[in-house]
């Protein structure tokens, strides 16, 4: 066995009932083409759903991506079972229609970004290797 | 830092942190593996192939929900004990930037929330037979965690996927109707592999047309198999469900396995049970004939075989050092040598050191 290339896995996950998914899987090529590993799991996906799948693929980053304006109760919700998983190094990303005045208290939660519909993949994809740099899994 | 007791015991956490390790290749996971080798041997191996959006991921959803539900014994059917299940799914990686999105999960929702199933997906970073590299020190892992069953979903690539075969204990071959692409046409590589021919898709027009050209080539592929072929229905459509061309058990006795077609559809859980039989049938004839032995030391001397070339490769370029094998490269390249004679005198320096 030889060493390779370690490759960041990123899960990008759509919780809530809301319809549609083309901004995760915009987000999801995007951070493919930056040569990540994108676990995408469609839509509807509950909190539960979405910690467990972060357990099992051991996934360094979850990008949630939000439109239906539920974030203030779903955010809290992934937090607590990833870390109730023990994920605590896993660093959460939210992105979708999210309020300015929202940010702070969701920055407060320990996510590690919050990106609206006008965030560049180049800016998001930069964020995302920075949030995990210097992390020795 | 890898934890192999809490492997051992269960501790998803531990198990999926040793799989990053295995697929990065480290010095731990390896060390890891020598000791959790002990402890492999005891899952049933079951592949899942055949050509992109046939159904792969739908099937291993349902096969899971079954394989997890067992069956009470039922009309001359033994019944089937609930068994853990580890789902491992392959996915391409780009060729051209080395990323990768892996979709499987998408089909496979209903398995959430149950701790004796564990779904893993996996990116085929640059191998190309249908699995990664690390897909069999990763089936390894799950089977020394205790998984009863390990599902283990290829690449929809439709050719040349002898890694699968070699590496399940039981290949499933998934066709479906309406692909676009002939279903003659995948005939050529996929049948050989194939332990179970599975038609999904079977609620959608043309299947009954898929069955008719997957046993005519089988009828080819499988000489023997005319004499014990049986079609039970003795109509032409793929009746649900059923196993269109089966050994007969007393026959089956022999050394031959012939594969049998089964129609399904996935998305309305029809034909799974037949399905299951068919897998238990053969995992049953693989013990009787003494085939599971003989496949198994097939497929370790393979896997010792390719890992003593890269320990030798390994070994020969660390003794020769970058400069002689760059040496070597320029006169290649300059058609001063050929590559060849090249690899012939760097092997014969490197054996002198
Ligand atoms: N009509 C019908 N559609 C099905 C059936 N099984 C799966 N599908 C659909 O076929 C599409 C592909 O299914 P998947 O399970 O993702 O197929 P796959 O072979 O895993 O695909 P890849 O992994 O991309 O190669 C999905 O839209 C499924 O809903 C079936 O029995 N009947
Ligand atoms: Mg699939």
């Amino acid at each position: 066995m030889s060493e390779t290339e370690s490759k960041l896995r990123v899960l990008v996950a759509k919780p809530g009932l809301d319809g549609h998914d083309r901004g995760a899987k915009v987000i999801a090529r995007a951070l493919r083409d930056a040569g990540m590993e994108v676990i995408y799991t469609g839509l509807r996906q509950t909190p539960e759903m979405i910690a467990e799948a972060a357990l099992q693929e051991d996934v360094a980053v979850v990008g949630l991506s939000i439109l239906s304006g539920a974030h203030m109760a779903l955010v809290p919700r992934v937090l607590a079972l990833l870390r109730a998983n023990g994920l605590d190094d896993v660093r959460l990303f939210v992105g979708g229609i999210i309020p300015d005045e929202d940010v702070p208290a969701l920055k407060a939660m320990g996510v590690a970004g919050v990106f609206g519909p006008g965030a560049s993949t180049g800016d998001i994809i930069a964020a995302v290797r920075a949030s995990v740099a210097g992390q020795t899994s | 830092m890898l934890d192999v007791p809490a492997v051992l015991g269960g501790d998803r956490r531990a198990l999926a942190r040793l799989l990053t390790q295995i697929e990065n290749g480290t010095a731990a996971a390896e060390a890891a593996l020598a000791e959790l080798y002990p402890h492999t041997g005891q899952a049933h191996l079951i592949g899942v192939t055949g050509p992109p959006g046939s159904g792969k991921s739908s099937l291993v959803n349902q096969l899971a929900l079954c394989l997890r539900r067992g069956r009470a014994a039922q009309g001359g059917l033994p019944a089937r004990a609930p068994a853990s299940v580890a789902v491992v799914a392959v996915d391409p990686s780009s060729p051209f930037t080395g990323g990768a999105i892996l979709g499987d999960r998408i089909r496979m929702r209903d398995l959430a929330g149950d701790p004796s199933v564990f779904i893993r997906s996996m990116a085929s970073r640059g191998s190309l037979g249908g699995l990664a590299r690390a897909t069999g020190d990763v089936v390894k892992a799950l089977d020394a965690a205790g998984f009863d069953k390990i599902l283990i979903e290829t690449v929809g690539a439709g050719q040349s996927e002898v890694d699968i075969a070699r590496a399940a204990h039981t290949t499933l071959v998934v066709e479906a109707p309406g692909l676009g692409d002939d279903v003659q046409a995948i005939k050529a590589g996929l049948l050989e592999i194939a332990d179970i021919l599975v038609v999904n898709k079977s609620d959608l027009p043309g299947a009954a047309a898929a069955v008719r050209a997957l046993r005519a080539s089988l009828d080819l592929a499988h000489p023997a198999a005319r004499r014990w072929a049986t079609d039970s229905t003795g109509h032409h459509g793929p009746a649900l469900g059923s196993v269109v061309a089966r050994p007969e058990p007393e026959a089956g006795a022999g050394p031959w396995w012939v594969p049998p077609i089964v129609a399904t559809v996935a998305i309305e859980s029809q034909g799974l049970e037949t399905l299951l039989d068919a897998i238990d049938q053969h995992q049953a004839h693989l013990r009787a004939t003494g085939e599971l032995a003989r496949r198994e030391r097939e497929r370790l001397a393979h896997e010792l075989e390719s890992r003593l070339r890269d320990q030798l490769l390994a070994e020969l370029r660390d003794r020769l050092g970058p400069l002689a094998l760059d040496a070597a490269l320029n006169q290649v390249a300059a058609r001063e040598k050929d590559p060849g004679s090249a690899a012939r005198e760097l092997a014969a320096q490197a054996l002198r050191l």
